[in-house]
């Protein structure tokens, strides 16, 4: 420990480096370089070569532990930690981030809100997000929790003329900051039970202690707290219906995906690592928590008209499912919650892109009835709409199927057996509610014949997601043996 | 490379179709009307072709090559698969197995019964003589029905989105027919509900054909609950999902017959639970006959020829798995039974032709679940064959004279259309004698072989086959009803319609001539073995599918115990049963047709309770639709009246049957399940609804509420 920054912490550091350079450039270069509003798509290269250069980092760290056939890489005296776990999250958030991007230029001009700031803002989420992924040490793990969620407080409200867009914000903010309050305080109490913020001291800390230690608990259940509000999960999922619904549609897209991927990230690195001797204590909590996350994400979805409220609540559902698999906790259960995560990201994704084609300068285009017929105006959209809500609802061979397979595998292996069935029953449920989107758009008459509003990123979007989520459901080897290889951990 | 190695391009050719079709198809035929002009109420009601719609009558080039692409993919589809099954017939061991990739490959694990197992499902197709049949069948059938489509569909809106749909079928019905294993199995299964669901819904503009897709989709969904159940359960007792090993795992030494209910009969029940969704069984056929709101030929199709056929192939699929369930195969019979004789009962009386004939499939299916369920599975498929050609015979001809009478569907408002649609007369002539089991014609060989098989079956009864003979008695009455209302006696519709009926072109009634064919031809590949007079060539059918019937090809010689006499006896009154329908059908509706009037008026309660179906729509409807809706409390309060309406309705025993039935469902159902559900949604949706007010510190307190929670958790240990 000679030296304060190695070869090899550079090395692990380079992709949040990057987001971090190109996110502040892009913030400059449109002051400096592109003032003019319509200048400001060239301001999109900047975000690509930034989010290029992250991946060409990533991909590097992963070539780097294949050939070496190590497992894992640690920097900063073990406050980083490289392993295929983390490669795995970085490349969900890049392709997040690139897709979000793809599909937001159109999108902000239609708003009339099209600045720079934007994208530097999604960039420095992503590297937010990269700590998450890639932090073992809880002090780096919290900061990168803020950095992300203060960029999405600020995207959350970008519509600085839209109301409901401020409100969102708002609430979202002070509801951040209160769960932030609880995951930080959790976060001391494990820093006293260890005397170190690293996440193997922390394990090795409370290992030595009895599960249903007072202190333990305490410091387990204030770091749930933080921790389920940032998945959305019930009963701190309050935010979410409105926080999704007032955003920019792109910014919901976004946050549904990418926010969510992260915070899972950091659920799992901390509910298996630190606090997995604590299994006990935790399992019935969370299995209390998911079915009533399903639950009411089902359930609510149900009566929703509001296509963004609907994809809300359908997205506090889906957290319950990958909960499912952290609950079963074996090695298909860990392999399930990556591969649902993955899927989700696309196809959950997809749905969005869907929406966003909606808006039009004259046409909020959130209603079910904006959908009405779409089938006979754009048949392309439509069926790919089908295949993302297939595939959301969990239908073969859509990649939503392979995914709930593995939940569902996963607690029969792990004998849950309740759990298994409630989570098929509500399979059903969900069908009930994304078979509404589906019958405005085939069996409505056509309501509106007004154009989408398209471009040739959001249209490259679509068939990337499309293709993947048909494409994982019929083919999955490859990226389950992604998911399998991100298992060490 | 031979046909069998091929057996993945059968599938392969109509989904090309529908790609084709649902992407480039509006290009192609551009001067369809398109939805836009299609407002609600205003555009055409099926069947309303040719009125009026002169000046459109001439097909562009795009549609003509619709016309001849998508019936083309599917011809393409039944030359390979006759290749095939030619080639099939000549290989010793009669099965084929061609897996494409791994779809899921899963880590090893610990199953039920402690030996290790690596979960894993693949691509891959299986042709032996079961899937033969079946495949002959959709592509057979529906090469037919997608020719008659031409003719029919050929003046409506929306023709490449129809083709598109009707390809994309194909395609999932064979892919479930031909998949190697459950998983991709339930892939064909969900496709075909949702092409089944699109389809129904296709005069989306009229609202009663949206709601009936609907009402077909969900209630699917709870028979795929059961499905997915019962897969989830045989790969954790077994460690596969692929047929060939499920089988192999089932002939070892640790399965025998299972004396009560334990882990083999919960799984075959499970299967059974999706069967009765898919095909149509009691409590879940309610979807069926509202799903005759799709355009005819869809009605040939899927709701008779092919998809609703599924659940009896995944039975007979199974047949190795069902045989030691024999609790479970017994509730299969019963359910069989009872489906039959209710839905033939609902038949009896409903004025709409295709209504008949919906329920009249519902009975059939019934029938062919019976047959499973006293361990005859070859019978079910034979009747299941031979049923695919008289049904969509039957339909396609009822399409005929919607056809004919500007989508006139009401038999009150027809009559007399035997001289003026004479093809369309004699074809479902010979289809309804053969349904009503007339000897010679397809229908008596496989129906009097499953009544022949109840009763002489170990596991049938002679309670199940008078059930049976009755039903068979019903369907002879209820489908010479039809002929009669349809074809004779004086015409009942207004002038100008009657001046406008006209025969359908050939490129409709060919199709039906062929039917009409098979018909009368089909069964006598399956001659009864008490006619020794004909060789074993027309008994080949029993023989064709033994490689695929483990353990109940050994029981099949049961039969041999009884007497030829009785076998004699058994079908000489099954055969004047029919003739007795027929007699009865005959005197009511041509010799003196004030007699129906009469009976009615003189049985009310009875009557109206068949011509309500039961009041079983009233009671689902009040349950679940109503309880789902208004939240728990008022479903339960309007249950009350709709039921006690019923009650009121249906004087006499049989009305009280009704509501004992009602009663019997409230208790069980409704209470164990549905109450279930609407409470849930009331519990949690209302409150959900109540606590999102908007109020940021509503949220906080709800969010500390939570945490209070979590540490009571810990206190309360």
């Amino acid at each position: 420990m000679s030296q304060y920054y190695t070869t090899t912490d550079h090395f692990v550091l380079v992709p949040a480096l990057m987001l971090a350079l190109f996110g502040c450039a892009v913030l400059l270069f449109e002051v400096l370089v592109f003032p003019h509003p319509r200048q400001r798509k060239w301001l999109l290269l900047f975000v690509l070569l930034g989010l290029a250069f992250a991946g060409a980092g990533v991909w590097r760290q992963q070539n780097f532990l294949a050939s070496q056939g190590i497992e894992e890489l640690t920097a900063f005296g073990g406050t980083l930690t490289v392993d295929g776990f983390a490669i795995f999250f970085n490349w969900i958030f890049l392709a997040a981030s690139l897709i979000v991007t793809l599909i937001s230029y159109r999108y902000l001009e239609v708003e009339g809100e099209h600045h720079g700031e934007y994208y530097g803002l999604i960039l420095l989420a992503n590297c937010g997000m990269f700590f998450l992924a890639t932090g073992t040490d809880l002090i780096t793990l919290f900061i990168g929790l803020e950095l992300m969620a203060l960029c999405f407080y600020i995207l959350v409200g970008f519509l600085r003329e839209d109301r409901r867009s401020n409100e969102a914000a708002l609430k979202y903010l002070l509801l951040g900051a209160f769960s932030s309050g609880f995951l930080v305080y959790g976060f001391s109490v494990l820093y006293g039970l260890a005397g170190s913020t690293k996440l193997r001291a922390v394990a090795d800390a409370l290992a030595s202690r009895e599960p249903w230690d007072p202190v333990v608990f305490l410091a387990l259940a204030t770091t749930a707290v933080g921790l389920l509000f940032k998945i959305s999960a019930v009963p701190f999922h309050m935010w979410a219906p409105d926080a999704y619904e007032g955003a920019p549609t792109t910014v919901t897209a976004y946050l549904s995906v990418g926010s969510k991927a992260a915070s899972f990230a950091l659920l799992l690195r901390v509910f298996l690592m630190p606090l997995g001797a604590a299994r006990e204590v935790w399992e019935p909590l969370l299995a209390a928590v998911a079915v009533a996350t399903m639950t009411v994400g089902n359930l609510a979805a149900v009566t929703q008209t509001n296509i963004k409220r609907l994809l809300a609540y359908s997205s506090i559902s889906h957290a319950g499912y990958i909960l499912l698999g952290l609950i079963a906790g074996n090695e298909t259960g860990i392999k399930g919650v990556l591969v649902y995560i993955l899927v989700y990201t696309f196809m959950n994704l997809g749905a969005f892109l869907v929406v966003v084609a909606l808006r039009r300068k004259d046409l909020l285009g959130e209603d079910l009835d904006d959908l009405a017929g779409l089938v006979y105006k754009s048949p392309g959209y439509a069926i790919l709409m089908l295949i993302f809500l297939l595939s959301l609802a969990g239908i073969p061979p859509t990649a939503g199927f392979i995914a709930k397979y593995y939940i569902f595998l996963a607690l029969i292996e792990t004998r849950h057996y309740v759990l298994a069935v409630i989570g098929t029953l509500y399979v059903a449920v969900a069908i009930y509610y994304y078979f509404r989107i589906v019958r405005s758009m085939f069996l409505a008459p056509l309501a509106d014949t007004g154009p989408l509003t398209t471009s040739f990123g959001l249209r490259l979007a679509l068939v990337v997601t499309g293709v993947l989520t048909l494409g994982i459901g019929i083919y999955p080897e490859p990226f389950l043996g992604f998911a399998q290889t991100s298992l060490a951990r | 490379m031979t046909f069998l190695d091929l057996i993945w391009l059968i599938p392969l050719f109509p989904l090309a179709g529908a790609a084709i079709m649902l992407f480039l198809g509006r290009k192609l035929d551009p001067q369809q009307p398109s939805a836009v002009a299609l407002a609600p109420g205003v555009g055409p009601a099926p069947g309303m072709h040719g009125l009026g719609h002169a000046g459109h009558s001439h097909a562009g080039p795009g549609k003509k090559l619709i016309s001849l692409l998508c019936p083309g993919t599917v011809l393409l589809s039944l030359i390979f698969s006759i290749g095939a099954v030619a080639e099939l017939a000549r290989l010793p061991e009669k099965t084929h197995q061609l897996i494409l990739y791994t779809w899921i490959a899963g880590l090893p694990f610990q199953t039920a019964t402690g030996s290790l197992a690596r979960f894993s499902a693949d691509w891959g197709f299986l042709l032996d003589p079961l899937s033969a049949v079946m495949i002959l069948v959709v592509t057979g059938v529906g090469f037919l029905i997608h020719v008659y489509s031409i003719g029919y569909m050929g003046h409506e809106g929306g023709y490449y989105r129809f083709f598109g749909y009707m390809n994309l079928f194909v395609f999932f019905m064979l892919m479930l027919v031909l998949a190697n294993n459950y998983a991709l199995l339930f892939v064909g299964w969900e496709g075909v509900g949702l092409c089944s669901y699109l389809l129904i819904g296709f005069y989306f503009h009229k609202k009663s054909a949206s709601d009936a897709a609907n009402k077909a989709f969900i209630v699917n969904r709870i028979g795929d609950a059961g499905f997915i159940l019962g897969m989830l359960m045989m790969f954790h007792v077994f460690g596969t999902v692929r047929f060939a090993d499920v089988n192999r795992a089932l002939a070892g030494p640790g399965y025998a017959p299972e004396a009560s209910w334990g882990v083999l009969s919960v799984m075959a029940l499970l299967l059974f639970v999706g069967a009765t969704g898919k095909s149509a069984q009691f409590p879940l056929y309610v979807w069926l006959p509202d799903a005759m709101e799709g355009p005819t030929p869809v009605s040939a199709l899927i709701h008779a020829a092919t998809m609703v056929t599924a659940g009896v192939y995944m039975v007979a699929r199974s047949n190795a798995l069902f045989s030691l369930a024999p609790a479970t195969s017994d509730i299969v019979a019963v359910i069989g039974a009872f489906t039959a004789i209710l839905a033939a009962s609902i038949a009896l009386v409903q004025n709409d032709i295709k209504r008949v004939l919906a329920y009249s499939t519902v009975s059939q299916l019934g029938y062919m679940f019976l047959a499973c369920g006293v361990g005859a599975y070859w019978v079910a498929i034979f009747h299941l064959y031979t049923h695919a050609f008289f049904k969509a015979l039957l339909f396609l001809g009822a399409g005929s004279v919607i056809h004919a009478l500007g989508g006139e569907q009401d038999m009150r408002r027809m009559g007399g259309l035997k001289e003026k649609l004479p093809t369309t007369y004699w074809t479902m002539l010979a289809g309804s004698l053969a349904i009503a089991g007339i000897p010679g014609l397809a229908g008596f060989f496989s129906k009097d072989e499953i009544l022949w098989q109840v009763y002489s079956s170990p596991q049938g009864s002679t309670a199940l086959f008078v059930v049976g003979l009755i039903t068979a008695g019903m369907t002879a009455f209820y489908m010479f009803r039809l002929m009669f209302l349809t074809f004779h006696g004086k015409p009942r519709m207004d002038a100008h319609t009657l001046a406008h009926a006209h025969e359908s072109p050939p490129v409709m009634t060919v199709p039906l001539a062929v039917l009409a064919a098979g018909s009368v031809l089909a069964g006598w590949i399956g001659v009864p073995k008490l006619w020794t007079a004909f060789p074993d060539a027309f008994r080949s059918f029993e023989h064709w599918l033994e490689p695929v019937m483990l353990r109940a090809a050994a029981h099949g010689a049961d039969a041999g115990h009884h007497d030829a006499a009785t076998e004699w006896l058994l079908m000489g009154l099954s055969v004047a049963v029919a003739l007795g329908g027929i007699w009865v059908a005959r005197v009511f509706y041509l010799r003196r047709p004030e007699l129906p009037e009469r009976l009615a008026q003189s049985a009310p309660g009875l009557y109206n309770t068949l011509l309500n179906k039961w009041y079983v729509d009233e009671v689902y409807g009040a349950v679940f639709v109503d309880g789902l809706a208004k939240g728990g409390g008022t479903a339960l309060s309007e249950f009350d009246a709709r039921v006690v309406d019923g009650g009121v309705n249906g004087t006499g025993w049989l009305a009280r049957f009704t509501s004992q039935l009602s009663i019997w469902w409230d208790t069980w159902i409704v209470d164990g399940a549905v109450r279930l559900v609407s409470f849930a949604v009331k519990v949690v949706s209302y409150p959900v609804r109540l606590l999102q007010t908007g109020y940021v510190q509503a949220y906080a307190l709800i969010f500390v509420l939570g945490v209070l929670v979590i540490f009571g958790y810990y206190w309360m240990r």
